[in-house]
């Protein structure tokens, strides 16, 4: 089965709604579908092994990624916020491909590859003004991948996840009722395009017959400002983003954002007092958070508005440690937490988390990482409390080993979070020579408050949390660095320790 | 058949997406379903002309068989003259 099939089936059932507005541009399923179509004749005619898009999110996202899987050639969406001697590596690593974007880029760092490269306004042009010919078409029947992105690749080089048309379209039809949307629902795109959760967000949107409305470049401001005009329902943002929006809202209090019923988060830990701030500011909104990865075709397990809004009031600690949780898992998946010699855990022990489904792919064009009866290691360390809502508490490699004793940064940085004069912080492991790791330590001191002494914030770990968890050193730092997706970058802050 | 066949209905304007089968024979509106649209249209049985909806999916007791509509029509869904029933999942929020 092919995903172009939730595209046709949006067409077919109602060619003339609006899908998608981009730059105040609006596109029927008809003509999305009519795009993917005369996609699909130029990346025949062009002979590429894949289609990439080196651009920000616009319409030519969706024309590229069902045009690709009409042809059956894999979507390859690429950051372009990569340095120029990275992404020719990668362009070379899908050479020869139709690029969609930055046309000069590519003709400078890649030049020599044999690709083809259209710009976005001539690709979505071409696209529409390319119509079949007599003959009949036959699109590619779906067995193969539909989807490749590259990880981040920090310690090696990037790997190439596969998403086939079967993990994509098992999540798609397992989550998503479809036409299930209202006519004047409208969900507001501003995830990069080579992220899982921008790729998700099309198929998600275009199956419910929900209108997408993109913000190719995020601002606060924009991001209102589009709320307001186009009466935003539903939208998806990181923590990093809904931080700023808030803030953006308490200097323009006026901005009309009734219209909003659902704001999705996910792609990094919420800070607790983010979200408490969102749940006051949004009254109206039902809050999701999603957790997923690329490998795992996005969500995996969620927390819903319910969920949210019974931990906000509850007296019960229990209840309300579930607003920094990840939920329960989809009805569609299984999730297990293993010990490092996999055995099962129960609840409350921590360890790693473990998925299978569908969905899940697990496999990257390398080899597949799943392992014995389909089960993919996500390499993310958390538990699971007694009535199955999914703590996380980092990523397995961050999890700081002192004298043989398995410490989680989350359960440091939590703790040295509730002082007042903290904004931000970031536990991870330093060299020792007495017991191999030791907990580092960088904070962020809150504007306005006077930084701490050192010996208070290790007398406040020691009365709550053993010893063992009192760091050995502690630096102050202006502000601790993330990507744009809001992920903490650790290893970074693990430079500024060893310094 | 496989999963991924597209069927389609001899007595109605059904089509059908195989997303997961067995080795009997599913009809629609008391009729198989084929790869390709009959010459002559089968007559529609009055005991499987409750119709289809689009979007939906249909399956069967064991959870062998499971249909996504992609094209409605008035007859209903079965194999081996067994009825289909619709497969009724609890709609989650959005994520993304």
């Amino acid at each position: 089965m092919n995903i172009s099939l939730l595209l046709e089936m949006a067409a077919e059932a109602a060619p003339d709604r609006i899908g998608l507005v981009c730059d105040g541009k609006r596109w029927t399923y008809g003509d999305l579908l009519a795009a993917a179509r005369g996609a699909f004749e130029l990346i025949q005619e062009s002979g590429a092994e894949y289609v990439a898009l080196l651009d920000e999110s616009s319409e030519a996202a969706v024309i590229a990624l069902f045009g690709a899987a009409l042809a059956g050639v894999p979507y390859c969406p690429l950051n372009y916020r990569l340095a120029d001697a990275d992404l020719s590596v990668l362009l070379g690593r899908i050479a020869p491909a139709l690029v969609v974007g930055d046309e000069e880029r590519v003709t400078r760092i890649a030049g020599d590859q044999e690709h083809t490269v259209y710009s976005r306004e001539e690709f979505a042009l071409k696209a529409q003004e390319t119509v079949p010919g007599d003959e009949e078409r036959v699109y590619d029947p779906g067995e193969g991948t539909a989807v490749q992105l590259f990880t981040s690749g920090t310690t090696a080089a990037p790997k190439a996840a596969i998403l086939r048309h079967s993990n994509l379209l098992g999540y798609i039809l397992g989550t998503v009722e479809f036409a299930s949307a209202d006519e004047d629902d409208a969900a507001l795109m501003v995830v990069p395009p080579y992220h899982i959760a921008g790729i998700s967000a099309l198929m998600s949107s275009i199956y419910s017959s929900r209108r997408i409305v993109m913000l190719p470049a995020f601002s606060p401001e924009g991001w209102l400002k589009l709320v307001e005009s186009e009466k935003v329902t539903n939208a998806f943002v990181v923590p990093t983003m809904l931080g700023r929006i808030i803030e953006a809202l308490e200097k323009a209090p006026g901005t009309d954002v009734s219209s909003l019923r659902a704001i999705a988060y996910g792609g990094g830990k919420m800070p607790l007092e983010v979200i408490i701030k969102a749940l006051e500011r949004f009254p109206l909104a039902g809050f999701t958070n999603a957790y997923g990865l690329t490998e795992t075709s996005s969500t995996i397990a969620l927390l819903g508005p319910e969920d949210h809004r019974a931990a906000l009031v509850s007296d019960d600690p229990k209840v309300r440690a579930r607003l920094t949780s990840l939920g329960q898992p989809l009805p569609t998946v299984e999730i297990e937490i293993r010990d490092e010699d996999g055995k099962v855990l129960g609840p409350g022990e921590a360890g790693e988390i473990f998925v299978r489904g569908e969905q899940v792919s697990g496999e990257y064009k390398e080899k597949s990482a799943l392992v014995e009866g389909g089960w993919f290691p996500t390499r993310d360390a958390g538990y699971m409390d007694e009535d199955g809502y999914l703590f996380l508490s980092g990523r397995a490699d961050d999890v700081i080993v002192r004298g043989g004793e398995n410490m989680s940064p989350g359960e440091i940085e939590d703790v040295v979070l509730t002082h007042p004069a903290i904004a931000d912080a970031c536990a991870c492991a330093v060299p020792s020579v007495e017991w191999g790791e030791a907990v580092g330590l960088a904070c962020v001191v809150r504007e306005g408050h006077t930084q701490p002494g050192e010996d208070e914030l290790k007398e406040l770990i020691r009365s709550r949390l053993r010893s063992s968890r009192v760091p050995e050193k502690v630096v102050f730092v202006k502000e601790l660095p993330y990507n744009e997706m809001g992920k903490l970058l650790r290893r970074e802050v693990k430079k500024i320790l060893a310094d | 058949m496989k999963p991924g066949t597209r069927l389609k209905s001899a007595a109605c304007d059904t089509e059908v997406m195989v997303i997961r089968c067995g080795t009997g024979t599913i009809e629609c509106g008391g009729a198989p379903m084929g790869e390709a649209k009959p010459a002559e249209a089968a007559p529609l049985s009055p005991d499987f002309s409750g119709g289809t909806l689009m979007g939906k999916r249909y399956i069967d007791a064991d959870g062998k068989y499971e249909l996504l509509c992609v094209k409605p029509g008035k007859g209903s869904l079965s194999v081996d003259g067994v009825a289909l029933v619709t497969k009724d999942a609890k709609p989650l929020p959005a994520s993304d």
